[in-house]
């Protein structure tokens, strides 16, 4: 199957910061992808770079045989990558429902609507009309994940969703994943939490300070190499 | 008799005030920008119409079906030629390079028409007026002009919290990264805001060339009025912007009766206490 993102050697910075050395990385259609690493080994410059918030001064980024690279972030949508960014990031000043309306303005076709996604999380739907401030944490990394989906996107990128969550509303996320990746879409996965990425995805990405350690699928790596990969001892 | 009179006029001209202040607070609150040319956008609007009345021979008020897109697409064109290159994280770039443009559009202003004090003429309409109450007086011109800014402060109202175009807005403000994260493209969203904005520029300077006579060089007094509206009635509430309009009108007229060289006065020390007792504006709009 050929692949549906392709990143080859990208190298990113941050000013003269040099955030990524010659990533590369590629996803199939429907495959759960994870990425970990520390904190600042670039896992998230890694995702808002293939959301075109930002630009490899190197390399290349191919989606769906279109080459990506350089393109900015708004257009990046609409060719069907959608990112639910770290910390959730909702509209504070926006209603529930519209954070998820937005979520659907680059009206591309598919099977999220917003009635899907309140199937998918039936809280949200109660709480439509209060303003995204007033959800919980889980309940707000839900409505970020909801709009993300209503973009329809092939490749949904989720940054750190269980940051700041109790394990027990990380777990309920994590469950309706592969209930969201059965609609034919492909997932990565950036977390710290370690366990959580690795039973999720079938393949791993292990940074270590911009640097690809280690990659490989899940289920042939042990939990030394890993955690070598992990703290490059 | 005679107050109550004074004070309907006052109310009157607030409108006025208050369709100064809309654009003003609305470019504010979508991309942080203080635009120290509006008022000279404003007096710029006022010569359009003129050149508009004058080259086709109609009336002012029906020049607004003109005036107001030509000054919308003067808005999108200098938002996406200029001033998004001015837009980061600095406040003092965008508050420059307005303050520049202020002083661009007064000078060529005063080069294509001179200083003389030019006015529309509306006809009829200027002068007639009927009689409310024994005594009070209602002129139908500013009657309209009140009116058309009631209907101008509802439908910016609406247009920010019912439609797709008032949630990218709001979102934008909130969070631009973000919003482009939605596929919204925020310099052709700022642009949009900007043309909004001088519509109601537009609207705004044509009633204004109606009332009184202007001039290249009244341009700044306007933004200070726009500015005072908006300061009173709260940032972020439209609702709040007419009645800090409506205030500001209010004073200005109690201010004249008293004395005619009390006028502007009046309305800058109303505005003075209720920036020290309540600055955050009579009708802030409530976060929650």
């Amino acid at each position: 199957m050929p692949d549906l993102l392709q990143v080859k050697a990208i190298d990113v910075f941050y000013g003269d910061f040099q955030a990524l050395f010659g990533v590369s990385l590629s996803v199939e259609a429907g495959q759960i992808i994870a990425v970990i690493g520390a904190n600042g080994a670039g896992k998230s410059t890694l995702l808002k770079t293939i959301a075109g918030l930002m630009h490899p001064r190197r390399g290349e980024i191919r989606f769906n045989d279109l080459t990506l690279t350089g393109r900015p972030a708004f257009d990046v949508v609409n060719h069907g990558i959608a990112l639910v960014p770290e910390g959730r990031r909702l509209f504070p000043s926006l209603t529930v429902e519209e954070n998820l309306l937005i979520g659907g303005q680059p009206r591309r076709p598919g099977p999220w609507t917003l009635p899907r996604v309140y199937d998918l999380f039936p809280v949200l739907a109660e709480r439509r009309h209060l303003s995204a401030p007033a959800l919980s944490g889980g309940q707000q990394q839900m409505a970020a994940i909801g709009r993300a989906l209503m973009a329809n996107p092939r490749l949904l990128l989720c940054d750190e969703i269980s940051l700041g969550l109790a394990p027990i509303v990380v777990r309920d996320i994590y469950m309706r994943l592969p209930q969201i990746a059965a609609e034919g879409l492909s997932l990565i996965v950036v977390e710290q939490d370690i366990a959580q990425a690795l039973r999720a995805a079938s393949h791993v990405y292990c940074l270590q300070e911009g640097r690809v350690a280690l990659t490989g699928a899940t289920h042939e790596l042990t939990r030394e190499t890993i955690s070598a990969a992990y703290f490059g001892v | 008799m005679q107050w109550l009179n004074i004070i309907l006029q006052g109310v009157l001209i607030g409108g006025l005030y208050a369709m100064f202040a809309a654009g003003l607070s609305l470019i504010f609150g979508v991309m942080r920008l203080v635009n120290i040319a509006h008022g000279d956008l404003i007096v710029l609007a006022a010569y359009v119409s003129l050149i508009v009345t004058q080259a086709m021979d109609i009336d002012p008020l029906v020049s607004l079906l003109l005036v107001v897109p030509i000054m919308a697409l003067i808005g999108y064109a200098l938002q996406r030629g200029l001033l998004n290159r001015t837009l980061g994280d600095d406040l003092l770039p965008p508050l420059l390079v307005t303050f520049g443009l202020s002083i661009i559009i007064q000078n060529g202003l005063l080069e294509l028409f001179t200083a003389d004090s030019r006015r529309l003429q509306a006809g009829a309409i200027e002068v007639q007026a009927f009689e409310v109450l024994q005594g009070v007086w209602i002129g139908v011109l500013p009657l309209i002009q009140f009116a058309i800014a009631v209907v101008v402060i509802a439908g910016l109202q609406t247009l920010f919290y019912r439609t797709a175009v008032g949630r990218a807005f709001r979102a934008t403000s909130d969070d631009q990264s973000v919003a482009q994260l939605m596929g919204l493209d925020t310099r052709h969203v700022f642009a949009m805001a900007m043309a909004l904005s001088l519509a109601v520029v537009a609207i705004a300077g044509i009633f204004l060339a109606v009332r009184t006579n202007f001039d290249p060089a009244i341009g700044p007094a306007r933004l200070i009025f726009g500015f005072e509206a908006v300061i009173i009635g709260g940032l972020g509430s439209m609702w709040g912007t007419l009645a800090g309009g409506i205030i500001l009108g209010v004073s200005q007229a109690i201010g004249a009766q008293i004395d005619p060289g009390w006028q502007l006065l009046a309305g800058h020390i109303v505005f003075l206490i209720i920036l020290a007792v309540r600055p955050q504006g009579l009708f802030p709009k409530v976060t929650g």
